[in-house]
């Protein structure tokens, strides 16, 4: 582990991640699509099978189910496997196994089976994907019970979320934004961020809380800025942890500020920023100067490359949300 | 892939014993010992009255439903007696025989149909999965169960069960290839019963037999008579030993029939006719096994004294531990989803504990 802070991006900080909790626990085991030699088509496995051999890091037959279910008699007999699902899209052939097994063995079984393994899913667009590629799939994992579902947004949190799910006793959903990948940010390894089950304010601010997480806190940051420089003070909520989710810090945020955005690319309609809506709703209603806003992606399957830049949340949208925030009634 | 091994399985299915219990000339199969064969028929006689006194109990209202493993008894008592008790069981939803002839306590893995709870016995006590409902996701399981062994330098084999439709699943071909590319010791053992609920036999498959299917993958497939109990176990200890001395999966096909319906709750008249179900009653392994013993003096008035007591002991257990009305405790649905419960999690626990404390309870 490195002992100075670093300028390391995303996909490498992954790597790091990868590769230390694989030199600690001789039971952590990474497989998946393209993740031997070739290191992933994200480079996120890259040097792993070098540096610890064919056996713990290895190319499986193309065939997610196989892949999730696999890891789950691996998980049920000793190991930690951690799986990669190329795309987000690539992902739905394993969902019985994710939804019917990895989610609901440990509650079967009264407790006796827990399964410690993590799937990785590159998730969510903004990289001109072609079509299958460039899915918001959260709230799928988000809606089952006995799922933890993590987004990082920054390359801290990659590398210790990360960590933190390799060596959590229940299965864990690390849901990677791929736009995110290769943005470099300084870290330091050797001092650990809040864990999953907390949410942290990115920027403080007094008027109005912007919501996000994964591939949206960028934007919602960028929005903070330049809601700045036209004289309204924003906060940012990084929710960082879909599942379980941090009322407490989301709740106290909202609060201080009484107007809250919530920022996802997903697909808005029965959403995972449609149920912190109604959360921050039923928990802040006495607080709120006005109803809470969402800027979600439409309710459409992905668009292609060309038409992709409607779809996803902008400085823009979020601005005019919060400029929607009923502040002529002050 | 063992070296030059022919991966298609024989052209009929191997048999050591006919319907008259008589031992078929020039079998190529060991055929196996006397004290082998009389564990094998004790556990036939147990797994017999197993499925009797689970159908009374539905029909008495003390198991919700029952899946009948009558008259593939041979495969239950086949699929448990092969394995060594390092080794792992993964059984489906109509393997309550050979769950129990594994060694798990009757009432404990009645408390799926009873219940109370999903899987309710231990899965790392006798090495035993919980039951899989869903069709062939445990195949994949028993996959990964048998790699991580084979990673240790164990020398575990693990015996993953299913049905003829459950091969009609992704996860079937999903988990053969893996298995196969893995050279994972599983012995993949298909109870072709020749029906799935309703649908026949010729409705999932146009293969010439469920076990060609293994040629596609590189493992080898065998086709065995599932209900001579004497070749179901002579051909499981050899897939057993095959896949434990590094030869990879194997594919085992059984031939047999469900003679009752899916469950209780199932009407087979309305698909099958009783013509078609009367050739079978001839073809009862059980009494294919009696027959046999008998004739070779090997089954003594004592012996069989002894093993209808074994298996009344498990009836009466199964009458006990189920005839008490119980009250399963509503705090436990939030005990399990996490290792330790979320915020959200406590909040609905303590809902719910406050309503039922309001109901008086």
């Amino acid at each position: 582990m490195a002992t100075d802070p670093t300028k390391l991006t995303m996909a490498q900080a992954l790597n790091q991640a990868l590769r230390d909790a694989m030199a600690e626990d001789e039971t952590v085991y990474v497989f998946g699509e393209d993740v031997g030699p070739l290191g992933g088509v994200f480079r996120i496995t890259d040097g792993l099978t070098a540096e610890f051999g064919e056996h713990r890091c290895f190319d499986t037959p193309l065939a997610e189910s196989g892949i999730v279910g696999m890891a789950v008699g691996m998980a049920m007999n000793g190991m930690r496997p951690v799986v990669e699902m190329q795309f987000d899209a690539f992902a739905y052939p394993a969902f019985e196994q994710i939804a019917s097994h990895v989610a609901k063995t440990r509650n079967r079984t009264r407790g006796r089976v827990g399964l410690p393994m993590v799937i990785r899913v590159p998730y969510a667009g903004g990289i001109g994907g072609v079509e299958h590629h460039c899915d918001s799939s959260e709230a799928y994992y988000a809606h089952t019970p006995g799922l933890t579902v993590v987004a990082p947004s920054t390359v801290a949190d990659a590398y210790f979320l990360l960590r933190e799910a390799i060596a959590s006793p229940d299965p864990v959903v690390f849901l990677e934004p791929k736009k995110l990948y290769w943005g470099k940010e300084e870290v330091d390894l050797t001092a650990p961020e809040p864990g999953i089950g907390t949410a942290v304010v990115r920027r403080p601010g007094t008027d109005a809380t912007l919501i996000a997480y994964g591939p949206s806190v960028p934007t919602a940051l960028e929005a903070a800025e330049a809601a700045a420089q036209e004289g309204r003070s924003l906060q940012v909520v990084d929710v960082r942890s879909l599942v379980p989710f941090d009322d407490a810090t989301v709740c106290e945020a909202v609060r201080s500020t009484g107007r809250a955005v919530v920022v996802a690319e997903a697909s808005g309609y029965a959403s995972v920023a449609s149920e912190i809506t109604a959360r921050v709703t039923e928990r802040c209603f006495h607080s709120l100067a006005a109803p809470v806003r969402r800027v979600t992606g439409f309710d459409i399957p992905y668009p292609p490359p060309k038409l992709e830049r409607f779809q996803l949340p902008s400085v823009d949208r979020i601005l005019d949300a919060v400029d929607d925030l009923q502040w002529e009634d002050q | 892939m063992a070296g030059g091994q022919d991966l298609l399985p024989s052209e009929r299915p191997l048999r050591l014993l006919d319907e008259t219990g008589r031992r078929v000339p020039g079998a190529a199969l060991p055929f196996p010992d006397t004290d082998r064969l009389l564990d094998a028929y004790a556990s036939l006689v147990i797994g017999r009255r197993v499925n009797d006194q689970a159908g009374a109990l539905v029909r008495q209202g003390r198991l919700a439903v029952y899946p009948s493993s009558h008259g593939q008894e041979a495969c239950q008592t086949g699929a448990a007696l092969a394995l060594a008790d390092g080794d792992w069981l993964f059984p489906t939803y109509r393997d309550t025989a050979a769950v129990i002839a594994r060694g798990v306590d009757p009432v404990e893995v009645l408390t799926l149909l009873k219940g109370d709870w999903h899987a309710g016995y231990d899965p790392y006590a006798h090495r035993v999965a919980p039951q899989a409902t869903p069709l062939a996701t445990q195949l994949l399981h028993a996959v990964g169960v048998a790699h991580a062994a084979r990673l240790r330098g164990e020398d575990t084999v693990v015996m993953a069960l299913c049905g003829d439709g459950a091969t009609s699943e992704g996860d079937f071909h999903e988990a053969l290839n893996f298995a196969a590319v893995f050279r994972a010791p599983v012995v993949f053992f298909v109870q072709n019963n020749e029906y799935a609920i309703s649908v026949p036999l010729a409705r999932q498959t146009a293969a010439p037999s469920l076990a060609h299917k293994g040629v596609g993958y590189g493992v080898p497939g065998h086709r065995v008579d599932g209900n001579d109990a004497a070749a179901v176990l002579s051909v499981l200890d050899r897939a057993v030993a095959s896949a434990r001395s590094g030869d990879g999966p194997q594919l085992v096909e059984a031939h047999t029939y469900r003679m009752q319906a899916h469950t209780n709750a199932d009407d087979a008249s309305r698909y099958r006719s009783d013509e078609e179900v009367d050739p079978w009653v001839a073809r009862d392994p059980l009494l294919r096994m009696e027959a046999f013993l008998k004739r070779k003096r090997a089954l003594t008035k004592a012996r069989r004294a002894e093993i209808t007591e074994r298996a009344e002991a498990v009836a009466a257990a199964m009458r006990e531990g189920l005839a008490e009305d119980t009250d399963p405790e509503p705090s436990e649905l939030f005990a399990h989803v996490f290792s330790s419960p979320t915020p959200q999690l406590a909040e609905q626990a303590a809902f719910l504990a406050d309503e039922l404390s309001r109901e008086g309870h």
